[in-house]
């Protein structure tokens, strides 16, 4: 969806997704507007009517290209068949905080960009009020049209524009009730899905300008080392070759941010003609490495300053294992602790205490690292696939000694991202590249650069421990959890406040091998581990599992044990509910092969009922219920795939996802060895449900993500009638067992 | 460095490369073809899938001079229109999430349809297996194909 430049200038052809699916006749194409008239940073409307509308946050799949500009349309009343939808490029004081993370975007930006609409909105009237002469208050608006009843005047948007882009922005205007929607709430098709399917969607890869170099960058082959020297003869005078380099990608004295983790941050690149002749050539360069010695790094990060400590030494799986076990048997630091929990778990009737982990993940989005970059003396165009660039700016700007305001950047779409692409050290080593061999240049990760380069899922583990009186009632609960190198832990999440015995601990044990957000971070690990341990210890207790979660969720409700909860047991109760009655839960009270798992994170509750069976030892998802409460749902089907898509992501991982260490080396480095979920293995079928209500929507990229995890182990339990503790339940094993 | 004449997308074209090197970077870096990517390089994702002389193909594995004289067809180049069965399906179905492995994905359906125009759950696993979708787009690419399938 975007408009295409025609010979000659004149009239301009733009496309734009109409109702339908059939391909564009004719006069479905939007005739172009002679002129543009500039509203807001937002949007800009044509003579005739058509309207662009600039996106703010980049898009890697959640589709915000579709569901942001539909919050504008919305207010602005607009005809969404006569909207164009333009990526807005990196633009701090247009468009402010440009982060694709942590399922923010549509609740970041659902006031800012209905305002903008409705703003306008409100400056078209005002343009037809004094065009007509008539008050304010009795022009009205209906898909790009403004109409005054009594005068029987009306206009369409385009014929207004120009004078309401002259017109002074009002601060705040009213928005519309939820109940007028006309837009938000309903369905719209993928801007871009005409464009995806016909291989016309530009990729940050597929970014192609004159005279451009190709890069790949050659990084240390374990964790622990260093750049130590490199030989580029054998590869100098290789057909195509037109360098090879070494960067550094900060400056010694750099205050990193919390985005800026890089393992690897002194490395060699290579620049050529063509992406084969590099390929070809880094197979053939000498690097040598060494090891590095231990550090301390001081991290400016969400989270405040932070001392971060980086050992020396190359670290295996192995050790892993051990130190984690190690700590799981020593006291941790205490995060939250309610009543007497020591006592409760003396006095028990029975204790049950588990143990779950879950290994190191690589995010393998399907378009590996890249960026183009073109850095002039004081200037740096960079084009670049980007979860947040507003965090890469000032690194860049330190690293490449160019001013802030001289970096521009566009937001290409980006080929996945899961959080991986939020740490843009590679749009750094573009940069830094492009300078020293003074030409435009995009640098290609290799799937192979890419799998070992890091900001992995950290290691978790955790352990679970419940304490049971003689009436099977839970009177306590005690989690110890830790990772490499990071604490999976929430100590204010459910069931914390509906125990009124809990004590929550935590470890962490240091690492060279450097970890990023992925998707739902944390949470990723802890749902799986908590929904699994509150099924067994309903099983124990003999209660459906469901209810007893009900149960829980109904003390946290009415009688909430301390005051630093972190979730509304009612929406949190609401999704299970909703699980419960269309999954048929209760008409099938045996419910063979059905897991259920619930969870809160990153605003939203979910929750899943999974059907499993076995084909000769072979698990297979048969079905996944799922239900969402999201507040508001602002483009349905969107948000369903969204869900879907998470849900079979999130299967894939329980079963397969797994990366392992040694000597400081990953052991896995392509799609041959790291098992990704395939066709034959994603669910049958995805039956996904929302919550209504008209609470302010929150994000859909994480949170159904967690706890399928919790569901897939649940399941396997009934199908099996053992417990899986252990991710991944079956790794490279065709069958459990 | 040779000379190879390819005809792609019914258009004839004429390149210099060394033979070895893989169709996907020829069409990428060379003629401008940006529709077919590259996920893996070694014939695991499925992400460079392009037909050869109708049956799908991995371009990442494909050297440039094994294709002389074959028909190359890329998604730039399955339907004049984006209205081929596959494509109609996909946008009806609105099946991508990043989009990035979609290209793949329709030139595998593509290909599977075109041997298989009824093809069955299993067939659809067998044909689909070597295309990932990291985004989990699966049970809509799956229902996509049999939409496909009625209007092939």
């Amino acid at each position: 969806m975007k408009s295409t430049a025609a010979a000659g200038g004149g009239m301009i052809l733009g496309f734009s997704w109409m109702a339908s699916c059939q391909p564009k006749t004719e006069e479905e194409l939007l005739e172009m507007p002679n002129e543009w008239f500039e509203i807001n940073s937002y949007l800009k409307i044509g003579d005739n009517g058509v309207t662009t509308i600039y996106t703010p946050n980049p898009e890697f799949g959640q589709n915000v290209r579709t569901s942001m500009p539909m919050l504008v349309a919305e207010e602005l009343d607009m005809d969404w068949k006569k909207v164009i939808v333009e990526q807005a490029p990196y633009h701090v004081s247009k468009y402010g905080f440009q982060f694709t993370g942590g399922s923010r975007g549509i609740m970041a930006r659902w006031e800012p960009l209905r305002m903008a609409g409705a703003t306008a909105r409100h400056m078209l009237r005002q343009a037809a009020a004094t065009t007509w002469n008539v008050p304010l208050e009795e022009i009205t608006t209906s898909k790009g049209m403004l109409v005054h009843e009594t005068t029987k005047n009306k206009a369409g948007y385009g014929e207004m524009a120009s004078l309401a882009g002259t017109l002074e922005v009002p601060e705040k205007v009213e928005l519309k009730a939820i109940g007028d929607f006309k837009i938000i709430g309903k369905s719209h098709k993928n801007v871009d899905i005409k464009d995806i399917v016909t291989g016309k969607a530009m990729f940050g890869m597929d970014v192609q300008k004159e005279g451009m170099l190709y890069a790949m960058i050659i990084h240390p082959p374990a964790f622990g080392m260093t750049l130590k020297s490199m030989d580029e003869s054998a590869v100098k005078s290789m057909p195509g070759i037109k360098d090879v380099v070494t960067i550094k990608s900060y400056k010694d004295d750099f205050a990193k941010g919390g985005f800026d983790t890089n393992a690897f941050p002194e490395i060699v690149a290579i620049v050529g003609n063509s992406t084969w002749e590099v390929m070809s050539a880094k197979k053939k360069l000498n690097v040598d490495w060494s090891p590095f010695k231990a550090y301390t790094e001081t991290i400016n990060g969400f989270r405040g300053e932070q001392k971060v400590n980086i050992p020396a030494g190359l670290e295996s799986t192995q050790i892993h294992k051990q130190k984690m076990a190690e700590l799981a048997a020593k006291p941790g630091k205490v995060v939250r602790k309610d009543g007497n929990p020591e006592e409760a778990f003396q006095n028990a009737a029975k204790v049950l205490e588990r143990t779950y982990s879950a290994p190191f993940l690589a995010h393998n989005c399907m378009e590996p690292l890249n960026a183009f970059a073109h850095v002039k003396s004081d200037k740096a165009t960079i084009s670049a696939p980007i979860q947040i660039p507003n965090f890469i700016i000032p690194t860049l700007s330190a690293s490449l000694g160019i001013p802030a305001e001289n970096i521009e950047m566009d937001l290409p779409r980006m080929g996945g991202g899961f959080g991986r692409k939020a740490y843009a050290h590679y749009v750094v080593e573009a940069a830094l590249i492009s300078q020293k061999v003074g030409a435009p240049i995009k640098l290609i990760y290799s799937r192979e650069d890419d799998m070992t380069q890091g900001i992995y899922r950290p290691a978790y583990q955790a352990t679970y421990k419940a304490a049971l009186d003689e009436n099977n009632n839970l009177i306590a609960l005690h989690v110890k959890a830790g990772g490499v190198p990071e604490s999976p832990l929430f100590a204010n999440r459910f069931p914390a406040g509906a125990l009124d015995n809990y004590l929550a601990e935590e470890w962490v044990i240091d690492s060279n091998i450097t970890i990023g957000a992925f998707r739902a971070p944390r949470s990723n690990f802890m749902a799986g581990a908590e929904q699994a341990f509150l099924d067994e210890v309903a099983t124990e207790s003999g209660k459906d599992p469901i209810q007893f979660r009900l149960d829980l969720l109904n003390r946290a409700k009415d009688n909430p044990v301390g005051d630093r909860n972190d979730y509304n047991a009612e929406r949190y109760a609401g999704v299970l509910e909703l699980v419960r009655e269309k999954s048929g839960w209760d008409e099938n009270p045996n419910n063979l092969n059905r897991g259920v798992s619930a969870y809160f994170c990153h605003n939203t509750y979910a929750a899943h009922v999974l059907d499993l069976s076995l084909e000769e030892g072979k698990p297979i998802v048969d079905k996944v219920c799922c239900a969402i409460d999201c507040g508001v749902v602002v483009n349905p089907d969107a948000a369903t795939n969204m869900a879907e898509g998470a849900i079979t992501d999130g299967i894939g991982n329980a079963f397969y996802g797994e990366l392992t260490f040694e000597n400081g080396v990953p052991q896995k480095s392509n799609f041959d060895k790291y098992r990704m979920i395939r066709m034959s293995e994603a669910p049958k079928e995805i039956d996904v449900h929302f919550v209504q209500n008209e609470k302010s929507p929150t994000g859909m990229g994480e949170p159904p993500f967690p706890p399928i995890f919790g569901a897939v182990a649940n399941a396997l339990y009934k199908a099996t009638g053992e417990r899986h503790y252990s991710q991944p339940f079956l790794g490279d094993k065709r069958v459990l067992g | 460095m040779a000379d190879f004449n390819l005809k792609i997308n019914g258009k004839d074209y004429k390149v210099a490369a060394d033979p070895n090197t893989p169709v996907l970077w020829v069409l990428r870096d060379d003629l401008n073809m940006v529709g077919t990517k590259y996920g893996c390089g070694i014939a695991q994702c499925g992400a460079c899938t392009i037909h050869l002389d109708g049956v799908a193909i991995r371009s990442c594995v494909q050297p440039i001079s094994s294709v002389e004289g074959k028909e190359i067809t890329t998604i730039e180049g399955l339907s004049a229109n984006g209205d081929h069965p596959v494509q109609k399906a996909w946008m009806e179905h609105d099946v991508p999430q990043c989009g990035y492995c979609q290209a793949g994905q329709i030139m595998s359906a593509a290909s599977l349809l075109k041997n298989n125009p009824n093809p069955s759950d299993i067939d659809i696993d067998v044909a689909m297996n070597g295309n990932i979708c990291r985004c989990g787009t699966y049970t809509r690419i799956k229902t996509a194909i049999k939409t496909a399938a009625k209007n092939v």
